[in-house]
């Protein structure tokens, strides 16, 4: 958007800062890099348990951002194009997740969704056992994850305003159809962006997921608490691990920006 | 405004001197005044030590014993990063050797206390539980550690001399996660220490299996090399592996080595 017109100059001394603060995100990531044991670096992350850990965290946290997009969105709209009594506090309430610790969230979603949580009962009477299932995994991934779509959205439907969704109205159109031909399209770098958030929130979940859905190869353990096991015994595979989980990170900002979502 | 810098960074610099000189001022116990003795201890030692460490601070006027509980392996990784640690005391003989092999440990380590696996589950032991057979029956929610930690290649040790063959629905990071899942009711059964048992009171019930004699986890404690307090620190190991340390110990639920 900025392209084209005329660039105001910075006042010089931002630089410093700025420089300080990019070597202090880039610095450990370089860190990682010159501690990767390269000989046997292939064989480390493609051993069944970190295959089977890469894939685990890539289809929960997939399924985890299609649930952010089918609930978010009607949230994000909710929030920013109408208003109601206690808006506010439902909005505070909705973006918790974000500032909560995620052990707290594990914890909270123990108590709700576990066996003898208050629809523990109800879910097993249903014939469905939350406990220790991928299922756990994708419920702790989303709850975290969520507030990431619904805040990017619902900030871009804000800044899209309302005047063409009024027009397209006053011009017969239901409000579904409004919803589908102008307000999806005008907000859709936004939902691409916050969805790209949640995906990669729902990547490095990792609290939520061991106090609440466990840890076994290929059912529960997901990339980020396999690093944190193989810490145990093999710092090697545990480097390792931690860069791959850094390149799954930079090729899914990459493709949303290539997109021109962020 | 500059004054003031200059005063700050001062009085900044004097204090680390002080600090300095007051570390470097002898290991004698007569200078114990307002000395900190920090000791890395096993998580599972926690309310033990803590106990032991009060006992120390009322033996030693001035003396602050500071803890750090953690799991093995990773107090191990912080001492040998160099982390400022007087006194090390680890859950298995494994990563105690790690630490004698980098030369870190002062003197040779002392075994003080032993630790063995029970059974633990949820008070009305929803899943009728009252062997090592019935933590392998299919349809029973097993808990166990994950190989790579101690308890969990405990739990290896006791499943191979029982010939049973556990299908766990969770490999946890730690004892206290196993431990958890056994108190929110997530698990029918977790295989956990004697100890954790014992601390975790009402919340969760043991249930002793004799298989469990197999595998005994030896807890190895020694002060450190790099230590500026060495005779407080050894002062404190004299205190564990002593009459009054053992007595806490036994309380806790550890057995002697």
């Amino acid at each position: 958007m900025a392209r084209g017109s005329r660039q105001v100059g910075l006042p010089t001394w931002v630089f410093v800062p700025a420089a300080f603060g990019a070597l202090f995100v880039v610095l450990p990531l370089a860190a990682i890099l010159t501690r990767v044991e390269w000989g046997n670096f292939f064989g480390l992350i493609t051993s069944d348990s970190s295959v089977d850990a890469l894939l685990l965290s890539l289809r929960t946290s997939s399924v985890s951002t299609l649930l952010c997009v089918i609930f978010g969105v009607p949230m994000a709209m909710v929030l920013a194009r109408t208003s109601f009594r206690g808006q506010q506090v439902m909005r505070s309430l909705v973006l918790l997740p974000l500032v909560l610790p995620p052990v707290v969230g594990g914890i909270a979603l123990l108590y709700t969704f576990g066996r003898r949580g208050i629809l523990g009962h109800t879910f097993e009477v249903l014939g469905i056992q939350v406990a220790f299932s991928t299922t756990a995994v994708v419920l702790a991934q989303t709850f975290v994850a969520l507030p990431f779509l619904v805040v990017s959205l619902e900030g871009a439907l804000r800044t899209a305003g309302g005047r063409y969704e009024a027009v397209a109205s006053t011009l017969g159109a239901r409000p579904t159809t409004v919803f589908r031909r102008v307000t999806l399209p005008l907000v859709l770098p936004g939902l691409v962006s916050g969805a790209v958030l949640s995906f990669a929130r729902a990547l490095g979940e990792f609290g939520a997921t061991i106090t609440f859905a466990g840890s076994l190869q290929g059912v529960t353990r997901t990339l980020p608490l396999e690093i944190y096991l193989q810490r145990e015994t093999d710092a090697d595979a545990a480097v390792a691990l931690s860069l791959l989980l850094v390149i799954v990170a930079i090729v899914v900002i990459g493709l949303a920006r290539g997109r021109g979502a962020i | 405004m500059k004054r003031w810098v200059g005063a700050a960074a001062a009085a900044l610099l004097a204090s680390t001197v002080a600090a300095c000189g007051s570390d470097d001022s002898g290991d004698s116990s007569a200078s114990d005044e307002s000395k900190t003795l920090t000791v890395y201890a096993a998580a599972s030692l926690t309310s033990s030590f803590e106990e032991i460490g009060n006992q120390f601070e009322a033996d030693h006027e001035g003396v602050t014993v500071k803890f750090s509980f953690a799991g093995s392996s990773d107090l191990v990784a912080q001492i040998q990063q160099g982390a400022p640690a007087d006194v090390f005391a680890s859950a298995d003989t494994n990563n105690m050797d790690k630490a004698t092999a980098d030369d870190l440990v002062e003197g040779d380590p002392v075994d003080f206390a032993t630790n063995t696996l029970e059974i633990a589950v949820p008070p009305d032991n929803p899943a009728g539980v009252a062997s090592l057979e019935d933590v392998a029956k299919s349809g029973t929610k097993v808990v166990v550690c994950a190989a790579e930690v101690p308890c969990g290649a405990a739990a290896q040790g006791v499943e191979e001399a029982a010939g049973v063959d556990i299908k766990p629905v969770s490999e946890e990071q730690s004892v206290t996660d196993v431990l958890n899942k056994v108190t929110t009711g997530e698990a029918d059964a977790g295989l956990v220490y004697v100890t954790d048992v014992k601390a975790a009171g009402d919340k969760v019930k043991g249930i002793a299996f004799p298989e469990s004699s197999s595998v005994v986890n030896t807890y190895p404690i020694g002060a450190l090399a790099d230590s500026k307090n060495k005779g407080l620190a050894q002062a404190f190991v004299d205190l564990v592996t002593g009459d009054a340390g053992q007595q806490v110990l036994a309380d806790a639920g550890f057995a002697k080595p």
